[in-house]
């Protein structure tokens, strides 16, 4: 190709070993011309990025001086070349491509800085996060090392549960003490007909292993009461609330502004899906955007009402999502708002929630209760006996 | 006119409908023009003294009318009314 010949005759081409000496040398400007995800996995020391597609906007940021020596490198040593000419053009005095690239370089035994805490199967796999700024490597190892704990593992659980697997959250904690039944498949989407009859907890560990490896699931199969939710719990960063009735949420809320553990929390019914992140302390709690709960004949359940399947995916993967801007500290979680989804009319809806300065929980005068007394509320044993005993179950 | 968004468990007591237009000056008025229409919804929405059930929360637009002036904020033409209850549902 002309452009190769003509290269060749005006830029300089050094071998790994002299940009080694060079490098160590100190006084030479160091330039990656690869993209973005390439110089994640692994690069050289002190190389700054710039992509080719950028090289005449960002060039002049990461080598002011062009009177300084530099040294470019890509992949195998053409990209580099290439950039090495068009930076002669720009009036770069003293330029170099690195010939061979980091592969070379690398096939020479010289070091590079490699991703950290990540296999090489882990930046493959998640390579898709890796490249957005919001995630990044830093991100990623955040979701690899992070816990979180789902409350139910059905409608709402096993979207949110999925998307979390896929993620790479480490360790996910899946609390349920129901069975796979034939009811369940129109929209909890993690179980399967072959395994109606199986503890739900165990349904979900098969899929999210198969999912992915790099996840450890912890199985609470059974339910959580004031005896041991502080336990449970306190071994999570975040709790995500897809529980089926109002003494689970009232106790897991009492439980977790407690602990200070943010806790993302969504509901269906029919084709309504309501959700926010109660982040305690920081924005309102479950009992200051729900001081009591309604009335029995008010509070009916997905399975005497209906519910529409998708509409457990709509809000599990939002839900996913607050849980995975948590880990991230990126962007906005859903503090202090409320999202309301209204699938027949495609219609969000976004409404204002405040601290209650007067909230028995975590207002200002809030005394911390006994544990006995967590996950009341006034009439809760009116409320339970009217829901029917066996209401507590969060499966 | 204002806009009453019903929630699905009050929808049973508007005959189905999500969403119910309703006159008044402020959010106590709109909300008994609705359950002058819709007598059923009355016991759910109010106590035997008059005030919202503790468990009703009523929002105009998208502020909690109890951070406003609670049933006498003034609600104007084309404002929206949600009345939102606690909702359970996720798992079972």
């Amino acid at each position: 190709m002309a452009i190769d010949t003509e290269r060749a005759q005006t830029i300089e081409e050094i071998e790994p070993f002299e940009a080694a000496e060079e490098i160590n040398g100190g006084d030479v400007v160091l330039i990656d011309t690869r993209e973005p995800h390439e110089y994640q996995e692994a690069h050289l020391e002190g190389g700054k990025l710039v992509p080719p597609g950028l090289l005449a906007d960002e060039i002049g940021t990461a080598a002011p001086d062009k009177s300084a020596r530099t040294i470019l490198y890509c992949r195998s040593g053409n990209r580099s070349a290439i950039a090495a000419a068009q930076l002669q053009q720009l009036g770069y005095e003293n330029v170099a491509s690195m010939s061979g690239g980091i592969l070379q370089w690398q096939e020479q035994g010289l070091p590079v800085v490699a991703a950290h805490g990540m296999t090489p199967e882990q930046r493959e796999r998640y390579s898709r996060h890796t490249l957005l700024p919001e995630v990044g490597v830093d991100g990623q190892v955040k979701l690899l090392n992070a816990k979180v704990l789902l409350l139910g593992a059905g409608g709402l659980g096993a979207p949110t549960a999925l998307y979390l697997a896929a993620a790479g959250v480490g360790t996910i904690g899946l609390v349920d003490d129901d069975v796979v039944d034939a009811s369940n498949l129109q929209r909890q989407v993690i179980h399967n007909t072959e395994r109606i009859g199986m503890a739900k907890t165990a349904s979900a560990r098969i899929f999210i292993e198969g999912l992915n490896p790099d996840v450890n699931v912890v199985e609470h199969n059974g339910r959580l009461d004031a005896s041991n939710i502080l336990d449970v719990i306190s071994e999570y960063d975040i709790v995500v609330d897809g529980a089926d009735n109002f003494p689970t949420r009232y106790l897991l809320n009492d439980a977790s502004v407690r602990l200070r553990k943010p806790v993302v929390s969504a509901s269906i019914l029919g084709f309504d899906g309501q959700i926010s992140t109660f982040v305690p302390f920081e924005g309102p709690c479950y009992r200051c955007l729900y001081p009591t709960p309604p009335p029995a004949e008010l509070a009916p359940s997905c399975s005497a009402n209906g519910v529409l399947g998708v509409m457990a995916g709509t809000m599990g993967t939002l839900q996913a999502n607050e849980v995975i801007k948590l880990i991230l500290g990126a962007g906005e979680p859903l503090v202090g708002r409320l999202l309301l989804y209204e699938a027949l009319g495609t219609r969000f809806t976004e409404l204002k929630v405040r601290r209650d300065p007067e909230c028995p929980i975590c207002g200002e005068n809030a005394e911390e209760i006994p544990e006995s007394e967590m996950g009341r509320f006034p009439d809760y044993d009116a409320f339970c006996a009217g829901a029917g005993g066996d209401r507590q179950s969060i499966a | 006119m204002a806009t009453v968004r019903i929630p699905p468990v009050l929808r049973p007591k508007t005959g189905g409908q999500p969403e119910v237009e309703a006159a008044g000056a402020d959010v106590g008025e709109v909300l008994r023009s609705l359950t002058g229409e819709f007598p059923d919804t009355q016991a759910q929405l109010f106590g035997e003294d008059g005030e919202l059930n503790r468990y009703v929360n009523v929002y105009l637009n998208d502020e909690d009318v109890r951070v406003l002036d609670g049933l006498g904020t003034t609600v104007k033409d084309g404002d929206t009314v949600v009345i939102l209850p606690a909702m359970a549902g996720g798992a079972s």
